[in-house]
């Protein structure tokens, strides 16, 4: 089933026309109602008015975290405040998140890409849907909440974690499918087999996989262990959160719903626009948005893209499964960390800048495990056992406010974090995505 | 004063409309429960086969009572009154993760609960040009997705947050101009002592309402919290076994919460006898719900313990006001606004074999929120002598009790014998906490 | 009389502690009195040593985190219910000991006892007043 037939089937000419419409209109709207983006666009040397097909996209400015960031909280907003009707945040780069707004229709808006991802997955009217991904300030959880009441279909809305619960949950009510990270479904199977569950005879027939960078072999892993077809989502907060992209059961390209968020793939050094098939820094424009529209958004995500039709019928162009990041990022249990972020809140602890080093590992079928090794040098050591755990305890409590995941937190010797040029290297990531 | 009705025709009825209404709608309810396993059989057992077996109010007497237990053995589907077709929504009780209680809801039930949700918020004032952080957890947890409902349908701004990590909390209120929280009376105090810390002032917030609820709290906490953060505290009660939040709210007179009772049959009974007992005296909230059709509930016993006020209330609503929450008439805690029953405790903790035979769970305050500890002796036997080895334990322990009950309790090891002996349940918890 | 003790921080690892000892016994300093406190995660190493100043230095130099601590040493006969009768003292004047540790002295029928406690000078003058023998800085050197 296609949820949006006219738009995801379209011609070439008529999706270039609803485009160019769209450009158009989004132009005139942000010039006139973001002094930020007017500003941008004024010095790009461009006038709305220059903006007449989707082709002159080029002539616009990009947008970067950096200037979320800088305009924090409201400054890149196209609305006033009073017309946000739900807020969410993505992770910020240093001590601010990032802030994205939602007018109804933008709601709308989400609640239908989210419909078309839900039914570009397999799922069907009457299906039942357990959304695992965490509910609230992230837009994982309420975005597929939203797609599925669009769709009409039966929401079991588990959120992350209790696992054990989850599994009991799939048991009784046999669920169709399952929203959640991929390293969460690994996961669950380990904790299914030690419940006496086998997970190949599992409820779960379609899973729609996200957050999370993960490989084709991790999906065969999934798809092995689950009996179950594993679909990966697209999606990132700044843009609309998941509901970019989705892949069909043919697995072959994530379908981007390019009518509403328009791709372009760049060379990240130079920002010309790079071939088709090859690998490039994917920016978005978001064609529809008005609380918080962004103009052509580098993501930092590295893709390919593919233009023509796939076999399921739909023309939206096809991204591929992403393949590495243009900066520093990393993502631990589907949500984006910043090195800088943990920089950040090491800096404030007792006057000092302690050498400190990011490992991250996943063991098999384990959850990503984030260890940030602090070097303990005099300025913080103290004889008395009590105060280092407390101090221990504080820098995990800290960071795990930033960054809003689980942290470990190792005081090690001076010394011992490998130097480079004076740096020490910030982040080992042991795993095999 | 301006007094805000969502629904003002609803809400000032005159009481032979309201009994109407109820009139109708208990039959409606009963000829649903029917259709479910569970009330089939205990109505039938009554003598009650359709929903005309209920001529007049009184006649609810003849239905016994529903209790908690009666959910958990009616799961999966004891109590789904509609084909499973016709269900949108699955939720469940918070904290329990053994047998849950399972509540299914029709696309008419959410509507008609965001509908009442709605009612509760727009009756304290509340409006489309508020900045609404909601601090309940989201999930299948009703609290957080049930404000959501209903602060959607009134149109503030929405910023589902969720509930921990107070840093950031505050600072969102300062920086996304939070104008109203829906949080708990402890965690509200929390975040007031903790402003200093994070190195904002309350000037720089923007707060002007709260809707508070989860726990049972004084009159005086009310005040308390009113005075320190200088906002308006509205008491909200409710539970997922009668949808969630929106069962009674406070007005903007905020003298107890108003019963819907358009929704909600809400009779007193007196815990020992089961009898109903009649207005201005203490004793057991019992809830029919009359909006809800995949899982009817009839006569719930809900433990908690309250009055309702004989008086109307000065806003010119009709129905009853519902005192706040006494106290309970079973074991059960409520730890900063989650339920937990020391069984529960127990029975995890009895798994872990470095755990000795005996064990204490004791609750008292820090600052202004609730801290659970568990005490547990060791087993000597398995002791090896290390630090490190009790470090592990306390954090095995933590983790277990965090991953099941959903609360950060404190460990305490403790020496074989030098936890006092117990004979009975009743002295395994100690709760400190003062008394409402 | 206070003496000096050297804490130093060291990790879980394997050798550390074997480090410690080898660097200070190469550089001719004797260790009169050690313990180790552990977490999970680290543990905090305490010695006493016949020359405090040379050894932190010597440690800190070579890249360990050390710093120095007073605490108390005590000298009880090395017979049994040696440690209780000054626990006794302790316990009759609320002197709240942090931590100890002890050491058996060799050629010689005395234990050493080296106690951190929550008042120094409160312990020192309790000490004093019970007649229970203090070790000085210059006695353990000699030692």
């Amino acid at each position: 089933m296609i949820w949006k037939e006219q738009v995801e089937c379209a011609g070439p000419a008529d999706l270039k026309n609803l485009q160019s419409d769209y450009l158009r209109k989004l132009t005139a709207y942000i010039y006139d109602n973001c002094a930020v983006y007017k500003k941008k666009i004024d010095d790009a040397g461009v006038r709305p008015e220059d903006i007449k097909s989707i082709d002159d996209v080029k002539k616009l400015p990009f947008t970067t975290k950096v200037d979320m960031r800088d305009n924090y909280p409201y400054g890149l907003f196209s609305t006033a405040q009073s017309e946000v009707r739900e807020i969410h945040v993505s992770s910020g780069t240093t001590g601010n998140p990032t802030l994205v707004g939602y007018t109804c229709d933008d709601v709308k808006l989400w609640s239908d890409v989210m419909a078309r991802t839900l039914c570009c997955a397999g799922a069907e009217p009457g299906d039942t849907i357990q959304v695992a991904y965490g509910y609230g300030l992230f837009t994982g959880g309420l975005g597929f909440h939203y797609g599925a009441m669009e769709m009409g279909l039966r929401i079991i809305p588990t959120s992350a974690g209790q696992t054990a619960r989850q599994l009991k949950i799939m048991q009784e009510f046999k669920p169709r499918i399952i929203a959640c990270t991929p390293s969460y479904a690994l996961y669950m199977a380990e904790e299914a087999r030690d419940m006496g569950i086998d997970p190949a005879r599992g409820n779960w027939k379609i899973g729609i996989f996200g957050a999370e960078p993960w490989s084709n072999s991790i999906r065969q892993e999934i798809e092995e262990i689950w009996n179950m077809l594993a679909t990966d989502v697209y999606g990132l907060s700044e843009i609309i959160g998941p509901g970019v992209a989705q892949e069909c059961h043919h697995k072959d390209g994530l379908h981007i719903f390019s009518d509403v968020f328009y791709p372009e793939i760049i060379n990240p050094e130079t920002g010309e626009e790079v071939a088709e098939g090859e690998d490039g820094e994917l920016v978005i424009t978001t064609l529809t948005k008005q609380a918080i529209p962004l103009i052509r958004y580098r993501t930092r995500d590295i893709v390919s893209i593919n233009c023509e039709k796939c076999r399921c019928g739909r023309t939206s162009p096809r991204i591929s499964k992403i393949k590495g990041r243009t900066d520093d990022m990393i993502v631990v249990r589907g949500i984006n960390v910043f090195p800088s972020q943990i920089e950040h809140v090491l800096v404030g602890i007792k006057g000092t800048q302690p050498y400190y080093q990011i490992v991250v590992d996943r063991k098999a079928h384990k959850l990503d495990e984030v260890e940030v090794l602090v070097e303990v040098e005099e300025k913080i050591f103290s004889d008395e056992i009590k105060e280092l755990k407390e101090l221990q305890d504080k820098i995990k409590k800290e960071i795990e406010s930033v960054l809003s995941i689980g942290v470990k937190v190792t005081l090690v010797e001076p010394k011992t974090i490998e130097r480079s040029m004076g740096k020490s290297k910030r982040i080992i990531d042991k795993r095999t995505l | 004063m301006d007094i805000p009705y969502w629904n003002k025709e609803i809400e000032t009825a005159d009481r032979a409309t309201i009994e109407k209404i109820q009139l109708e709608r208990l039959g409606k309810t009963l000829s649903c429960a029917l259709r479910s396993p569970f009330y089939k059989r205990m109505l039938g057992e009554a003598g009650i086969s359709s929903g005309d077996g209920i001529k007049s109010l009184d006649d609810l007497r003849r239905i016994p009572f529903t209790t908690k237990d009666d959910l958990r053995k009616s799961f999966p589907k004891g109590l789904l009154s509609v084909d499973m077709q016709e269900v949108v929504r699955i939720h469940s009780s918070s904290g329990t993760t053994g047998i849950p209680t399972v509540i299914y809801f029709s696309m008419e039930d959410v509507k008609n609960w965001t509908d009442l949700v709605a009612r509760c918020i727009f009756s304290t004032g509340a409006t489309s040009k508020d900045v609404f952080q909601n601090m309940m957890t989201y999930g299948l947890f009703t609290g957080g997705l049930g404000l959501h409902y209903g602060a959607e349908a009134v149109g503030m701004t929405i910023i589902p947050i969720g509930g921990g990590n107070t840093k950031r909390q505050i600072k969102v209120m300062k920086d996304f101009h939070t104008t109203v929280l829906h949080i708990t009376p402890s965690y509200l105090l929390h975040i007031h002592s903790r402003l200093g810390d994070v190195g904002i002032s309350r000037d720089e917030l923007t707060i002007s309402k709260a809707f508070v609820g989860a726990e049972p709290h004084s009159e005086n906490t009310r005040l308390k919290i009113e005075e320190l953060l200088g906002i308006d505290a509205y008491n909200s009660y409710g539970l997922s076994e009668l949808n969630g939040p929106g069962v009674a709210f406070e007005c903007v007179y905020k003298k107890d919460m108003h019963v819907w009772e358009d929704a909600y049959i809400v009779e007193i009974i007196d815990p020992e006898t089961g009898e109903v007992i009649e207005d201005g005296r203490e004793g057991e909230v019992v809830l029919t719900n009359l909006i809800r059709h995949a899982t009817p509930i009839l006569r719930y016993r809900t433990r908690d313990l309250a009055f309702l006020h004989p008086e109307k209330c000065e806003c010119g609503r009709t129905h009853r006001r519902m005192s706040r929450i006494l106290g309970r008439t079973d074991d059960m805690l409520i730890i900063n606004g989650v339920n937990v029953f020391p069984s529960q405790i127990e029975e995890k903790i009895m798994q872990i074999p470095e755990v000795g035979t005996n064990y204490q769970i004791y609750v008292d305050k820090k600052g202004s929120l609730d801290r659970l500890t568990v005490k547990v002796e060791i087993y000597p036997k398995l002791f090896m002598g290390e630090a490190s080895q009790l470090d592990a334990l306390k954090n095995k322990i933590k983790e277990e009790l965090r991953s099941s009950i959903v609360i950060n309790a404190v460990i305490e090891l403790h020496e074989p014998g030098a936890l006092p002996v117990s004979e009975g349940k009743a002295q395994r918890v100690v709760d400190q906490r003062s008394k409402l | 009389m206070k003496i000096t003790q050297i804490s130093v921080f060291l990790e879980n690892r394997k050798g550390r502690l074997f480090d410690v000892c080898s660097l200070l016994g190469d550089n001719n300093i004797n260790i009169r009195a050690l313990t180790i406190a552990e977490t999970e995660s680290f543990g905090v190493l305490r010695i006493v040593v016949d020359n405090s100043d040379v050894a932190v230095k010597l440690l800190k130099d070579s890249g360990f985190v050390a710093n120095l601590t007073d605490v108390v040493a005590v000298e009880v006969g090395d017979k049994p219910g040696g440690l209780a009768s000054v626990l006794k003292v302790f316990a009759d004047n609320d002197v709240n000991i942090e931590y100890m540790y002890g050491f058996v002295e060799k050629f010689s029928d005395k234990a050493l006892l080296v106690f951190r406690f929550a008042d120094t000078d409160l312990a020192q003058q309790i000490l004093a007043k019970n007649d229970i023998k203090v070790v000085t800085e210059k006695e353990i050197e000699g030692l």
